[in-house]
């Protein structure tokens, strides 16, 4: 029984100057299933969505919804059609509640009191048949994680949402968060809602998906149904190469020795007073790799920061390489530098590069006091530019262009001039925020393996990932953050999805 | 909704501001008609007057070097992530330096010894003006732009006592202070082009152009070329990236400030050593915040200020001229004149860049057809 179409793109074309990002890309839905589009960043799955969405117009193809041809102009005419979408980063206003989140710009009646009623009402109704529980009166600030997602889900299917498109949606989830997700999204299917999913994370394409659809430089290049797929021949055709990504088999090897990073009592209070790292204990030693496991926002981010210098401990104290640091007197990003402990931050954006500065000017942040690179406090651009060439072909940098403005490289290339910067100097620690955020297969695979020649040369490494995939790929052991506490400590031999889960919501007692 | 492609570099060096201005005189243009008066006359005799004669390009350098001191003022503050609204408070302590260093010292020491101490004090004092609101933004968290308004004003009524009570000659009607001895003065064109045999009309310009244009030198290596430049820049474009190269930004505060004060400064040695050889009040005039416009029409790059500082110097020159020469037309038409330049240049830029990229766009898409 043939249900008929729920979109039908065919033709698509899109180009952003020299830049083809959609080339006679077709795309069909059958109403009523998971569609999962997949494909490496760039490829073009987010431009094609945003075409659908009225982002973007074509440049040429047609779209129909529903068997019926549809100009989409902008987000309001996709919404009319029926298609809502819920974007990787919420759009969300933290400071009103819930209920109101998903009234707003569309209040049923001009007296807000009267609209809130008749939204609650139709809101109770919706989550009782669709299983999406949300505390509808808690403001947005408060609200965890996977309760934000559902909001956006209620958000678009309250605006009469029939095809829901879902960008990467489990990026910021536990194990048990995205099962739970997926039993929502399942149920909505049984209702007959038609979900496309943007993912790479071909487990869950292959654990939800009817059909799924493969883009590779702006082109399908397979769409099948879900019987005929597999892990290895999506990843595959993703990236038009094998690709290795799990844990090679030889890199159990190397053994662990001495310490190189000890810290005791490590406490933090943020400027409201809300202590976000209570008492950690950690130590590094050479040789290995730490990886972090922890729902973002349980004092990851925070732990980086502080054992980087860039976070003062309100107590505890630091050992690195023998020089003992107290909260009184704690490490500066600088000397840390100095002695042998490089940081790529998280948050690759606003910290680890100028984003108006050029390439050249950005990989020298940090370092421009190196002898290499200036002479009584003249900066030698020759030595900097021939570095950063050096740095981008080690790293294959693309473009390899250190005069191009850093915010032009796209997520991944950037993340490699970080690397290349950081790892220049060889250092002794190596603090990792988020290796792999926004980068392809690809290039994954070329940072998995940098971070182990450098474990294997005898650095310390701490990796804090929220891809539980990561952290079992990467770490020789793996501490599980919850709520500002170590809430495990266990060698990788140890480690099971299921268990580090547990360990992560803190259910584990 | 498409978003309009970037740019290139060069239409956005060259052409943008080329292209704002045109319009602002388009609208300028029709102002002028609207009161009744012909454009086409207004705009030649203003060309001829600002670029025509001798004279007249002399007043409008003399103009842009207080321009550029203040603007590259506002420009160095700008690129360590500050608006300096300060400028006009400082030239005035910068002035104000100059003048007490000349008072005090110039009956007893040679020209080479006592004008770059007048310099000095002069960019000392505008450093100092400008590092009490660098302080307090920095370590107390007040706004600069706040504090540095209140600092104008200060500044402003402090010179006011000053001539008033200290340094105006006693029995003296005029409120400025005595004349300098002629060592404190700094050479006028006139004179300097005399050493050199060439006959050069009086005018108010003087070496401190010279100095104008070794700052904006200064400050092009400075920001590019020195550590300390770049970390004024990381501090500016990303506070947070700056922090993580272990920067200390609160520091950067100061030092920008500090630099932005003493560049304006100097406006003191164009006006007060260059020009009046006292200290007088009003000697600023608004200069300072012409700065800012300055900076923004040159986009915060040295070479970039020193030719808006000669527009704008031209504006000022060639807008006296036309309230001379053409009959009903006030010198408050020419103040509109500037404003809309400062309209259409700074906040109308952003307006203006879409639209020429389409027209550029759509005109190379044409050029291919037809090739």
């Amino acid at each position: 029984m043939e249900a008929g179409l729920a979109v039908r793109m065919h033709g698509i074309h899109k180009r952003f100057g020299a830049v083809a990002a959609n080339v006679d890309v077709d795309l069909t839905v059958r109403t009523g299933t998971v569609h999962g589009i997949v494909g490496e960043n760039g490829a073009g799955k987010s431009t094609l969505m945003s075409v659908l969405y009225g982002f973007y117009s074509a440049d040429s193809g047609s779209i129909e919804v529903f068997g019926q041809p549809a100009t989409i102009r902008n987000a309001d005419e996709a919404i009319a059609l029926g298609i809502g979408m819920v974007h990787q980063h919420f759009m969300l206003v933290e400071t009103l509640s819930a209920l109101d989140n998903v009234m707003l710009g569309a209040e049923p009646h001009w007296r807000l009191s009267r609209a809130q009623d008749k939204v609650r009402q139709t809101l109770d109704g919706l989550m009782q048949t669709t299983g999406l529980h949300v505390p509808l009166q808690a403001l947005v600030q408060d609200l965890a994680v996977g309760d934000r997602q559902r909001l956006e889900i209620l958000k678009a299917l309250y605006r009469g949402a029939r095809i829901l498109v879902l960008d990467e949606p489990t990026a910021v989830l536990t194990p048990q968060e995205t099962e739970q997700l997926f039993g929502v999204l399942d149920a909505l299917r049984r209702q007959g809602t038609t979900i496309v999913l943007i993912t790479h994370k071909l487990k869950e394409v292959m654990r939800l998906c009817d059909d799924v659809t493969v883009m590779r430089a702006g082109r399908v290049v397979a769409r099948l149904p879900i019987e005929q797929a597999s892990v290895e021949g999506l990843a595959l055709a993703m990236v038009g190469r094998k690709v290795q990504m799990g844990r090679p088999e030889s890199a159990q090897g190397t053994r662990a020795s001495h310490g190189l990073l000890q810290a005791t009592g490590i406490m933090w209070r943020d400027v409201y007073g809300v202590q976000r790292l209570h008492g950690l204990d950690l130590s590094l030693r050479a040789g290995e790799i730490v990886g972090v496991a922890g729902v973002s926002g349980n004092g990851q981010s925070e732990l980086l920061d502080v054992l980087s210098g860039l976070l003062v401990p309100t107590a505890g104290q630091m050992t690195l390489q023998g020089q003992v640091f107290s909260a009184d007197a704690w490490l500066d990003p600088h000397t840390a530098r100095t002695m042998g402990l490089a940081h790529v931050p998280e948050d690759r954006q606003s910290r680890a590069l100028v984003m108006d500065f050029v390439a050249w000017e950005s990989a020298v942040l940090g370092y421009d006091g190196l002898s290499d690179y200036s002479h009584q406090g003249w900066m030698d651009h020759a030595a900097m530019r021939s570095a950063t060439a050096a740095m981008m072909a080690r790293f294959d940098v693309r473009p390899a262009a250190p005069e191009l403005r850093s915010s032009k490289f796209s997520g991944g290339n950037q993340q490699k001039l970080v690397l290349a910067r950081e790892l220049g100097q060889a250092p002794r620690v190596l603090l990792v925020g988020q290796p792999t955020r926004g980068v392809d297969i690809g290039a994954i695979e070329f940072i998995y393996a940098r971070l182990r020649e450098l474990r294997d040369a005898g650095c310390a490494l701490l990796v804090v990932s929220s891809e539980l995939d990561e952290i079992l790929a990467l770490s020789d052991r793996v501490i599980v953050m919850n709520q500002g506490r170590i809430t495990g400590d266990l060698a990788i031999g140890d480690c099971t999805e299921a268990g580090l889960g547990l360990l992560m919501s803190g259910a584990a007692e | 909704m498409n978003a309009a492609k970037p740019l290139s570099r060069w239409a956005e060096l060259l052409l943008l501001p080329l292209v704002c201005l045109g319009v602002a005189l388009l609208a300028a243009a029709a102002v002028v008609t609207l009161v009744g008066q012909n454009p086409v006359e207004v705009v030649s005799v203003l060309v001829q007057g600002a670029l025509g004669t001798r004279r007249g390009v002399s007043y409008t350098l003399y103009y842009a070097t207080t321009f550029i001191f203040t603007g590259l003022a506002v420009a160095v503050a700008h690129h360590g992530g500050l608006f300096n609204i300060g400028g006009e408070g400082q030239a005035i302590m910068g002035g104000l330096g100059t003048g007490l260093v000349a008072l005090w010292l110039s009956s007893s020491l040679p020209a080479w010894v006592i004008l770059p101490l007048m310099m000095l004090a002069g960019a000392l004092f505008g450093m100092v003006w400008a590092a009490v609101p660098a302080y307090l933004q920095a370590y107390r968290g007040s706004h600069v732009v706040i504090t540095t308004i209140m600092f104008n004003f200060m500044a402003s009524s402090l010179l006011v006592y000053l001539l008033v009570n200290h340094l105006r000659p006693a029995g003296a009607m005029a409120v400025e202070s005595a004349a300098f001895a002629p060592s404190a003065r700094l050479a006028s064109a006139r004179d300097a082009l005399a050493w050199f045999g060439i006959d050069w009309p009086a005018s108010p310009l003087n070496l401190s152009l010279l100095l104008a244009l070794a700052a904006s030198g200064l400050v092009y290596l400075f920001l590019w070329r020195t550590r300390a430049g770049y970390h004024l820049r990381a501090v500016g474009a990303s506070p947070a990236a700056a922090e993580y190269a272990g920067i200390r930004s609160r520091h950067q505060v100061l030092v920008a400030m500090a630099i932005s004060g003493a560049l304006a400064g100097l406006v003191g040695m164009n006006e007060i050593a260059g020009v009046n050889g006292r200290l007088l009040l009003e000697f600023v005039s608004g200069a300072g915040f012409t700065g800012i416009a300055v900076a923004l029409m040159g986009r915060n790059h040295p070479v970039g200020i020193i030719l808006a500082s000669v527009l704008f110097g031209a504006l000022f020159q060639g807008g006296a001229e036309v309230a001379f020469e053409v009959r009903g037309f006030s010198r408050d038409m020419v103040v509109m004149l500037q404003g809309l330049i400062v309209l259409f240049s700074g906040a109308m830029a952003y307006v203006i860049a879409p639209v020429l990229a389409r027209v550029l766009a759509w005109s190379r898409a044409l050029g291919w057809r037809h090739g």
